[in-house]
């Protein structure tokens, strides 16, 4: 940055593009206008969205699918809290995102002005750190500091709030030092005493497994994993956000774990004698009921965030590290070493307890399996409930960063922004939405921004007429007194899609899915698909009872 | 299990509220907070009086340090440590008892700070169980007001926390 003085604005500007920074998605306001103004001569291209919440969300799946650090921009007051639902949600899934508000000027902050609202203070608890900046002068480090702190240790949003009068102020840029940031020191390589104690305990495993989170796609550690897997035979399971953390076809990988987890991998984890968890936070979906979870266990726990370590689940070997750095220590010590019996003890469990969804008809397994087949390696987006589940078991995903879906905070209307930003990230890819009818109408409007923007993604709703993990969870648990669950006359979301310039296709028949799915993909435009399901089906296995062994499938 | 906890950190707008809006957020227990200027300039730190098990305290402890502006956080041990609160007390001080609150007051090693005809604030400092003490014994008199400050603690010994 050169000498002559600029605006707050401008030096904003500046700062994101000197971060490498490609696409801002926001949407204007009139605290924000200066920014927009000097966005304008910039190359950082502008995504214009519907509804804040979508530019959180498109930056979040700009994240997942790129790794890179998504930035999102809003204006003050309204602009800001519609942010709120993406930031928890990027927060609970680590997903590193840079948002930027506009404020009232400093003279009016705390006078209740128009369209002013406290953001750092309602964002404490959902971002990784924020930001309320008082001088022109601090925005050139205070940017670069939100993008170091979002994209390192345990990743995760950082919210930095300018004031319009700040944006305007003029200043000499100088590059003045500025304290470290002294408390914040995040441990990256495993400790060597730890990682040998964990090197002998998985040599001495009978029945060893591999818990994968998301942990291991966020450090880009998913080949370490299939090489430590593989040198020492030690089968895989996932959890939801660890699903695109190692290869789903490979032979040692036995599914999906947890409260919708496969029978083999539960029985995995129930009857392991050592597990190594890497970058999961033992979240209560994936573990269900805690004293009854992998009891014959010694658990060697990694991650990156120490908080992490015996929350949830208490851990026999904890190292704190980069999943990628512990992966790499570990794959040395090691020994080469076979684990026949018990991978065919798991195996042949898979084989007793295949899936049991439809593969006829139009059902969520069979639009799944059939869109397989028609397209290659693409990036697949889930919103969030019954589809969601049937997407995690029914749609194997072998390479990275290719799995975008709300595995913490579990925020339905992710999927249709989470797709677009997707998109952005990796245009050179298919990225196919999988929505629900519930999901879908919550954010659908973005289709629009997606059409503006020449941001062609493919969008299969699952239209089943109802909230379908609600209308299972009312099924199993309350005596089949479906209660607000069902939407009776529903939108025509083709006929939608088409209002908003997409491509609209109905599927009624089991016929029309390959067609309507190949006719999407070429369609050179975002297509929406709204497949009307002849068996909603619900989702199983189910764990009902007070263990992962005590199922429903 | 109560515990006393110090935490060194920036002494930054805002910090008041992000750790103490962990401790409500996160279900962690507060009995007293006092926070002030140290010999570092910039710093603040923090001495806070928790309960729960030792599992509650690391989660509390870990979850702390994960705050960008948060240093350092440490448990310290009553009997490796000094200990003080700070009370002050305003007091209604009748002729016919003047004598015998006085007594008490020395007793306690409490100090009259301001004293008008009939009114005395008295300042009482010392570990909790003293100041508790000294609450008890002024509580048969006629207590107007009182106020105590949350406990502060400093290990002894040559340890310090940070260099300049």
């Amino acid at each position: 940055m050169g000498k002559a003085k600029m605006s707050g604005a401008k030096a904003l500007i500046r700062t994101l593009e000197s971060q490498g920074v490609e696409v801002i998605f926001g949407y204007p306001g009139g605290a924000t206008l200066p920014i927009y103004d000097e966005l304008a001569k910039s190359s950082i291209r502008h995504v214009l969205t519907r509804h804040e919440q979508g530019a959180a969300h498109m930056a979040d799946g700009y994240s997942r699918a790129t790794g890179k650090t998504g930035v999102c921009m809003v204006t003050s007051g309204p602009g800001a809290t519609n942010l709120v639902t993406g930031l928890a949600n990027a927060y609970m899934d680590s997903s590193p995102l840079v948002a930027i508000t506009g404020q009232v000027p400093r003279p009016m902050i705390g006078n209740d002005a128009f369209q002013e609202v406290d953001i750092t203070g309602i964002t404490i608890p959902i971002t990784k750190h924020n930001y309320l900046l008082q001088k022109a002068s601090e925005i050139p480090h205070s940017i670069e500091e939100a993008f170091y702190l979002a994209s390192t240790g345990r990743k995760g949003p950082v919210l930095l709030d300018i004031p319009r009068d700040v944006q305007l102020e003029i200043f000499s840029p100088h590059q003045a030092k500025y304290p470290a940031l002294e408390g914040y020191r995040p441990t990256l390589a495993g400790h060597p005493g730890q990682i040998k104690r964990a090197g002998s305990l998985l040599k001495s495993a009978q029945k060893p497994l591999i818990i994968a989170g998301g942990g291991v796609s966020l450090a880009s550690a998913r080949d370490l994993l299939v090489r430590l897997a593989e040198k020492a035979d030690i089968p895989v399971v996932y959890t939801l956000m660890g699903k695109a953390s190692f290869p789903n076809s490979h032979p040692l990988c036995f599914g999906l774990m947890g409260y919708h987890g496969r029978i083999e991998a539960n029985h995995a984890i129930s009857n392991a004698d050592v597990i190594l968890a890497v970058g999961t936070r033992f979240g209560d979906r994936s573990t269900g009921p805690l004293n009854t979870f992998a009891t014959q266990a010694k658990i060697i726990h990694t991650d990156i965030d120490p908080a992490e370590i015996s929350k949830n689940v208490p851990s026999y070997i904890p190292i704190v590290g980069d999943a990628g750095q512990v992966l790499e220590q570990l794959v040395e010590l090691v020994p080469e070493k076979k684990h026949d019996q018990w991978t065919l003890e798991l195996r042949e469990t898979a084989d007793r307890h295949p899936l049991k969804g439809k593969s006829s008809g139009v059902t969520i397994p069979n639009i799944l399996r059939i869109l397989k087949s028609l397209v290659q390696d693409p990036i697949i987006v889930t919103d969030v409930g019954r589809h969601q589940i049937f997407t995690a078991h029914y749609f194997p995903v072998d390479s990275s960063h290719s799995f975008v879906t709300s595995g913490g905070l579990g925020t339905m209307g992710f999927g249709v922004p989470a797709a677009i930003g997707a998109k952005v990230g990796r245009p050179g890819r298919p990225v196919i939405d999988i929505a629900g009818d519930g999901s879908f109408m919550m954010t659908c409007q973005e289709v629009a921004a997606a059409v503006a923007e020449d941001i062609p993604i493919v969008v299969l709703v699952m239209n089943d007429y109802c909230l379908g993990m609600i209308k299972q969870l009312q099924d199993a648990f309350y005596g089949r007194r479906y209660e607000a669950c069902k939407f009776g006359r529903n939108v025509d979301f083709a006929r939608l899609a088409e209002s908003m310039g997409a491509a609209g296709f109905k599927v009624i028949r089991e016929d029309e899915i390959a067609p309507a799915i190949e006719k999407s993909l070429a369609a050179g435009r975002t297509a929406v698909v709204d497949c009307v399901l002849d068996d909603p089906g619900n989702v199983y296995p189910m764990v009902t009872g007070s263990s992962l062994l005590e199922y429903v499938e | 299990m109560r515990h006393t906890i110090s935490i060194l950190c920036d002494d930054t707008p805002g910090v008041m509220t992000r750790v103490s809006g962990l401790f409500s957020r996160r279900g962690f227990n507060i009995e007293s907070l006092s926070v002030g200027h140290t010999e570092l300039p910039g710093k603040s730190r923090f001495t806070i009086v928790t309960t729960g098990d030792d599992a509650v305290l690391e989660q509390v402890r870990k979850q702390l340090q994960k705050l960008v502006h948060v240093i350092k956080v440490w448990d310290i041990k009553q009997t490796e440590a000094v200990e003080r609160e700070h009370a002050l007390l305003k007091i209604e001080v009748v002729d016919k008892r003047r004598a015998e609150l006085l007594q008490i007051v020395t007793a306690v090693q409490a100090r009259i700070v301001d004293s008008s005809a009939s009114i005395w604030i008295l300042e009482v400092t010392g570990d909790t169980g003293s100041v508790d003490n000294a609450f008890n014994l002024f509580k048969d008199y006629h207590i107007l007001e009182s106020i105590r400050t949350g406990k502060i603690a400093l290990e002894r010994g040559p340890s310090r926390v940070m260099k300049k």
